[in-house]
């Protein structure tokens, strides 16, 4: 498992019902391309998160395949649809079978 | 000065897909429009390492995100759900030198639109 | 001789340089690209400064006698000395030096007695350029500078100071600290350190001054000393802006722009609803205002040589006249401000054995001035320390416009050299370069100053190169600018996969190694004593 990997998410506490919202996610992950050398001229193999999924009370929001050509901390910003309170799940998966997981609740009001 | 030596590339090894290969297998072969996509990126990186890109759509179901210029092309491929409120996400993308970034939209009727953009990567250094 | 500088000095007085018929019911003063020079210096304006594209011939790409023609300046007159490179030694023993805070002081506190809330507006590069500034870490500056009560700044050379620092020294400035492209890197935000814009009431005006900042900071300078930050032109932001102060009643709206003059006369033509832009960057002094659509844009020089001075009538919401005066700062001729002077000497007190040891001096046909789009002497000279000291094939020196000149035969002191060197990444690196890396080099940084579409251009001038000649058409694309690469000391043609040992300073590269510029600089002008060089003619331009 790679190390020091930590998500963090920006979402919105609350919303109206129906309000499109922005939310925008940084995990930390060096995304190692497996094309770089290190110093002995050894290949160092690929570790990166290669998918990246945000749901809406079991209903999908967005789903990113990630190449290693996503820059090291992996970034993104989207819009998302809240029909109801209820709480964003942000999944992160990595080469080596780790699964990174977070969560945020959403009120209306 | 013009005193930095350039390490944001991704060093080329071994044969892989051209962009033109990833193009094909994503569209299956079908045309591909101009149309209802845009791709936002800057003139100019600040960085070749985290290159700030933006896709954006009407009614894209997909889009497919390339860089023709590195050794592999994929960057990434956003999938909008039922939840999505736009058919527009950004992110930041690793760019070994000056090249197109090419943005491929399945819409929802079918079809395949294209939109590109130029980012220069450059040494740096100098100023007034 | 002295009879005619006395004689030039009488017909060029204070009352005469400060001259203004107010005008209208607002005022702006506008300073920029100080660069920390606090005294008084002498600074020789380009003689090349070729624009391209849309460019090509206008201003600020008019030097010399084409410039005087232009704006109807006599051979030799005050104007002459100050805004061309002509006869520049002669010209500066007769009008003598220029610049010094304590006589910019003395031109503020005049604008202001006659228009009391007159906007003194900074366009940054303040904080970075001496001895002094750097090792008080921008500290001496901003001493002085808050003494001149600015209403706000913008910034570029500042963040070389490390973010910390620049944190650390925004948070306490006593007034606004804009830059609507300055962004949070991380989650690509604003930030509250540097908001978008500020109001202020002037003459019964509501004015909205917004700030931007040099959009290409971390290509120009080195990134990882400010890695929190992250900027760009962000044009449409700055209409959005233009908007947001204009729907909040905004009269008049002025960007204070760190941009480079092209780039701001593009941002002119895209964002509508800017009335005056306030240019800094590219150290052009334009005695006018260029006018892009409604909008005019100033341009005040560098090093402290110039301060502008723009009276507006602004009525019903709009920019109805405009007069504007580019006051040059002749140090002999305007009194000093004494607080001011005083509290520059306590700046420079702790430093002052070190910064007036004489190291050197010039030959008497020698001048040393560095502005120009290829080669300066003092580059020359310094190109030629770093390959003499450095036990180098090639020299590279970067192609920065700050830096004051010396006249032929004038006792170069160890504040001198740092006026020309200092930076926070100065050490001189030595390294193996192949033909073909050098290659890339020169044409990397000829795109840079040379791309038609000035949004592509850094604002700086083509890197400096001792030991190396070569052929550069302007017109050419990335890629085939540059040909004719030649090794000077052997003639030999530069062989694409030969390796070369270079030195050079002012790398981005983080981690680079080597003993500090000012010291490689020192040590050679202290070899030779008198400094006397070869005339450099190993860049041949065409297509300008
Ligand atoms: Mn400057
Ligand atoms: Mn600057």
């Amino acid at each position: 498992m790679a190390s020091g990997v930590k998500p963090r998410v920006k979402v919105p506490k609350s919303a109206a019902a129906g309000e499109a919202i922005t939310i925008k996610t940084l995990i930390s992950h060096k995304m190692e391309s497996g094309q770089r050398k290190d110093s002995d001229g050894n290949i160092i193999p690929r570790s990166i998160i290669n998918r990246f999924t945000c749901d809406f009370n079991g209903e999908n929001v967005v789903d990113v395949e990630l190449a290693p050509a996503i820059s090291t901390n992996p970034y993104f910003e989207f819009e998302a649809l809240v029909p109801e309170a209820g709480e964003f799940k942000f999944t992160w998966y990595d080469d080596d079978g780790s699964v990174y997981e977070t969560s945020k609740k959403i009120a209306i009001g | 000065g013009a005193s930095a030596i350039f390490v944001a590339g991704l060093p080329k090894i071994g044969a892989a897909a051209t962009g033109d290969d990833l193009i094909a297998e994503f569209t299956g072969g079908a045309e591909v429009g101009e149309g209802d996509l845009k791709l936002v990126a800057p003139e100019i990186a600040e960085n070749g390492n985290t290159v700030p890109i933006e896709v954006s759509s009407g009614s894209a179901a997909e889009i497919l995100v390339l860089a023709m210029g590195n050794p592999t092309p994929s960057v990434a491929t956003f999938k909008f759900g039922k939840l999505a409120a736009s058919r527009a996400a950004s992110t930041r993308i690793r760019l070994a030198g000056t090249q197109d970034v090419v943005a491929i939209a399945k819409l929802e009727d079918g079809s395949f639109v294209k939109a590109s953009s130029t980012v220069k990567v450059t040494i740096g250094g100098c100023g007034g | 001789g002295n009879w005619a500088r006395l004689a030039a000095q009488q017909a060029l007085t204070q009352d005469k340089l400060l001259e203004f018929d107010t005008f209208g019911n607002v005022s702006l003063i506008h300073i920029t690209d100080i660069h920390a020079q606090l005294k008084p210096i002498y600074f020789r304006e380009p003689e090349i400064n070729i624009g391209v594209g849309d460019n090509k011939g206008v201003v600020p790409h008019v030097t010399g006698a084409d410039f005087r023609k232009l704006y109807g300046i006599n051979d030799g007159s005050p104007s002459a000395y100050v805004l061309s490179y002509e006869d520049f030694s002669a010209l500066a023993k007769t009008y003598g030096r220029v610049g010094g805070l304590d006589r910019v002081a003395t031109v503020i506190n005049s604008i202001r007695s006659e228009r009391p809330d007159a906007l003194l507006l900074d366009g940054g590069d303040t904080w970075h350029g001496s001895y002094t500034c750097y090792h008080t870490e921008g500290q001496d500056m901003v001493n002085v500078m808050n003494a001149l009560k600015p209403d706000a700044m913008t910034f570029h050379w500042e963040f070389t100071l490390g973010s910390d620092r620049v944190n650390e020294i925004v948070e306490g400035l006593p007034f606004a600290a804009l830059g609507q492209n300055i962004f949070d890197a991380e989650w690509d935000e604003p930030t509250e350190l540097f908001p978008p814009y500020k109001f202020y009431e002037s003459g019964g005006v509501k004015i909205a001054v917004i700030g931007q900042a040099f959009p290409y900071m971390p290509i120009a300078n080195p990134g990882w000393m400010f890695p929190e930050y992250s900027f760009g032109i962000r044009d449409e932001r700055m209409q959005e802006m233009v908007n947001e102060v204009r729907s909040k009643g905004a009269e008049l709206v002025v960007c204070l722009s760190h941009n480079g003059f092209d780039v701001d006369k593009q941002m002119a033509g895209t964002v509508e609803g800017i009335d005056v832009i306030l240019s800094g960057h590219t150290h052009d002094a334009l005695p006018e205002p260029v006018l892009v659509g409604e909008t005019i844009i100033v341009a005040s020089g560098s090093n402290g040589k110039f301060v502008s001075r723009v009276d507006l009538n602004v009525q019903n919401g709009r920019m109805m006249g405009f007069r504007h005066k580019l006051i040059p700062i002749f140090s002999d001729v305007i009194t000093p401000d004494k607080s001011i002077t005083a509290l520059i000497d306590e700046q420079r007190a702790p430093y002052l054995d070190a910064l007036t040891e004489v190291i050197g001096k010039t030959g008497d046909d020698q001048l040393l001035y560095r502005r120009g789009n290829f080669n300066g002497t003092w580059d020359d000279l310094i190109c030629d320390a770093l390959i003499s000291e450095r036990d180098a094939d090639i020299a590279l020196s970067p192609g920065v416009r700050w830096g004051p000149s010396i006249l032929p035969g004038q006792d170069i002191t160890r504040e001198d050299i740092w006026n020309v060197t200092s930076m926070t990444y100065g050490e001189a690196y030595r390294t193996e370069m192949t033909g073909e890396f050098l290659h890339i080099v020169l044409e990397d940084v000829a795109d840079n100053l040379f791309n038609p579409n000035p949004y592509y251009q850094q604002g700086g001038d083509m890197v400096r190169v001792g030991g190396l000649g070569y052929r550069i058409d302007v017109t050419k694309p990335q890629g085939s600018r540059i040909t004719d690469m030649t090794l000077l000391k052997t003639g030999e043609k530069i062989d694409p996969s030969k390796t070369y040992q270079v030195a050079g300073w002012a790398s981005v590269n983080e981690d680079t190694e080597g003993p500090a510029i000012w010291d490689v600089v020192e040590a050679h002008i202290a070899k030779q004593g008198v400094i006397s060089l070869d005339p450099n003619n190993s860049v041949k331009v065409v297509g300008a």
